[in-house]
């Protein structure tokens, strides 16, 4: 259709006019998020008018939208022009799959992940850092079960997070347990929510099941908040243990003949040591839930997923249960983000209701979106780029968030599929021998 | 024998009356084709056989057991397979997982075999086997749906409209495969068809579907040559 109709070139006025626009809606909103401000005069707040800064806004803004227009019309063409050629071409599409580039790439950031805390084991700040990282990386990739892979739009993945985290604060602060014994009960009964939000929304897909799924992580919520009895309400639970290496707690040597890890081992003691101890513990956890979700994907199941993503009516027509196959992908889901709520309530020490809001869900879902549907790499950089943007933008204190909105919408423009769009086949092999299904 | 008997079945979807009492017989063996005009109930009769939706009266018996009150994946592992309208094939998943798909349900000791019995039947799937398949040409798409409907080893395969969109030259591909199945592997087939004049020709039954019901049924010939067939269905199309 492009080549029979070939986009024609805005004229001056027309751009003008569109950028005229542009500058008015910025004007609107700058108004009172730039032109008025408040100042603190002695004991009371008077608002102050701000005009230069505001026209340096809806100018700023002016300019930059003929700008974006002028790029993205030379991006537009360039990508017609690029359409047109390999359409003359008629090369076969190569049958190899993964770009050595990437796997290069995957390789890297492992063995980054495995040295960052020796190279910057003073840096508190950047162990934490990475370790949030780590966090949603396991999200990420639990969530990418439910979402990238068998294609259920989950807007309320943050609950089984919850519900991971608060049943190692239950079972650790009433009962006593270890983290690693939590550990299986946690995921299994996040896997059993799992089942519960899954059951009812068999025949669901798209936009309904994402509203419901929505509901269900702000029920979720609201429980915790209002059973006190049960979650301490609003205020949390506190002094949750830290886990500890294999009997071994992380403080400072006591009187009192508990062995400690620094003891054990003869080193000065430091609570540094804590915190790398975290960090290697969530890449362990991380890494399992790579190791997992990438052989279930060489499973049956695990390509039942994805053909249910693809076509539910065809996968009924081949004899898949189509009712089993997706409650396993929310179960599954479910569990991992279960096992990374133990990690959060474990590493934190407290957990209350805030911390499972909506906007966690939402940043989840960015990531596996961003990422590119479905994929594993695709998962670990989305991470990489939605925690550490904010951290970098502190800087700029009160745009920080204004950033970060722009950085998202330029990766979406720049790769509107996600960051790696290139789906891997789970198998390789094409002798039939090997491949067997 | 009978392999497939459809009896009395009403269909509705929900104040639409689809199906209205639909008759049909296939028989072990043989190449049924259906035809019929847009809205005439066939792609309906070939979803209720696959139990959606579920039929709303009649009686649905494949093999001697009444199949009309299971689910579609239990219907599909008694032994029946179905090629869907328009392939719905799994386009962002490789020839081989598609393939693998087909075979979920089989044992693995099958799969090897029986990829090699469809790289001698289509091999054109071979040579793409790494390549996604919704990259696929049309008709190459087309006999991968068939190829990975066949991987489950069927006692009786579905087709619906498996010539729509495709060009003559794999119209004729798919009609001589659908011969082949039948006279070299023994397959049973009931066709689904509005491209009338391939599909009767490589049928041994015909029956004509009109409005929810069966309104004529003979042999291919004989419906070819029949004066009303030629009418609506034949003429227009050459």
């Amino acid at each position: 259709m492009r080549a029979i109709f070939p986009r024609q070139a805005l004229s001056i006025a027309e751009r003008l006019r569109d950028a005229g626009w542009i500058a008015f809606v910025a004007l609107v909103l700058g108004v009172p998020m730039i032109g008025l401000t408040t100042v603190d005069a002695g004991n009371k707040l008077v608002v102050h008018t701000r005009l230069p800064l505001l026209m340096e806004f809806v100018a700023a803004c002016f300019l930059g939208r003929l700008a974006l227009r002028f790029s993205l019309d030379k991006f537009a063409q360039r990508k017609i022009e690029r359409q047109a050629q390999e359409a003359r071409r008629t090369v076969q599409i190569p049958a190899r799959s993964t770009l050595p580039l990437i796997k290069w790439l995957g390789w890297w950031l492992l063995g980054a992940a495995l040295v960052l805390p020796l190279m910057f084991s003073g840096n508190r700040y950047v162990v934490d850092t990475a370790t949030t990282v780590l966090i949603y990386v396991m999200l990420g990739w639990g969530l990418n079960v439910v979402v990238g892979l068998a294609g259920l739009l989950d807007l309320g993945y943050v609950a089984f997070y919850a519900v991971g985290a608060y049943a190692y604060a239950l079972l650790s602060t009433q009962f006593g347990w270890g983290f690693w014994q939590s550990l299986p009960v946690a995921g299994g009964l996040a896997a059993f929510f799992g089942l519960a939000l899954g059951w009812p929304t068999l025949r669901l897909r798209g936009d309904y099941l994402a509203i419901v799924t929505l509901g269900f992580g702000e029920i979720i919520r609201i429980i915790l908040v209002n059973w006190t009895e049960l979650s301490g309400g609003p205020n949390g639970i506190a002094s949750i243990p830290r886990p500890s290496f294999f009997g071994l707690p992380f403080q400072a040597p006591s009187d009192d003949g508990v062995q400690t890890f620094a003891g054990f081992f003869g080193l000065e003691y430091s609570p540094g040591q804590r915190v790398i101890f975290l960090y290697y513990l969530i890449l362990l956890l991380a890494l399992l839930t790579n190791l997992f979700v990438t052989r279930m994907r060489r499973l049956p199941v695990g390509r039942a997923w994805e053909a249910i993503r693809e076509d539910e009516i065809a996968c009924k027509a081949l004899g898949i249960n189509v009712v089993t196959v997706k409650l396993s992908a929310f179960a599954l889901g479910a569990m991992l983000g279960g096992l990374a709520g133990v990690f959060f309530a474990a590493r934190q020490g407290f957990i209350s209701p805030e911390s499972f809001v909506f906007s966690e869900s939402a940043t989840i879902l960015a990531i596996v979106v961003l990422g590119g549907m479905g994929s594993q790499l695709g998962v670990v950089l989305a991470s990489l780029v939605l925690v550490l943007l904010p951290e970098i933008g502190r800087d700029f204190a009160e745009y920080r968030m204004l950033l970060f909105g722009m950085a998202m919408i330029l990766i979406m423009v720049w790769r509107p599929g996600g960051l790696l769009v290139r789906r891997e086949p789970a198998i390789m092999a094409p002798a039939p021998m090997q491949a067997r299904p | 024998m009978n392999m497939l008997e459809i009896s009395g079945v009403h269909t509705h979807y929900g104040h639409v009356h689809a199906l209205k009492g639909v008759d049909l017989v296939v028989r072990s063996g043989e190449i049924v084709t259906l035809i019929g005009a847009n809205g005439a109930g066939k792609s309906t009769l070939m979803m209720t056989l696959f139990g959606v939706p579920h039929l709303s009266s009649g009686r649905i018996v494949f093999e001697g057991e009444d199949i009309s009150g299971l689910k579609a994946h239990q219907i599909s592992r008694r032994g029946i397979a179905l090629v869907p309208e328009g392939r719905r094939i799994f386009p962002r998943m490789t020839v081989l997982e598609n393939l693998q798909m087909g075979a979920a349900m089989s044992p693995a000791a099958h799969f090897g075999p029986d990829l090699e019995r469809m790289f001698a039947l289509f091999p054109v799937l071979e040579e793409r086997l790494l390549q996604r398949a919704g990259t696929l040409s049309g008709g190459e798409q087309q006999m991968l749906a068939i190829a990975r409907a066949l991987m489950a080893r069927p006692k009786l395969l579905l087709l619906d409209e498996p010539s729509l969109g495709l060009a003559p030259l794999y119209i004729r591909r798919v009609f001589d495969i659908i011969g082949e199945l039948n006279r070299d592997h023994g397959m049973t087939i009931l066709l689904v068809e509005q491209n009338a004049h391939h599909a009767l020709r490589v049928a041994h039954r015909g029956l004509v579907l009109q409005q929810g019901k069966v309104v004529l049924e003979g042999n291919g010939q004989e419906l070819l040559a029949n004066p009303a067939v030629r009418a609506a269905y034949l003429e227009a199309d050459q």
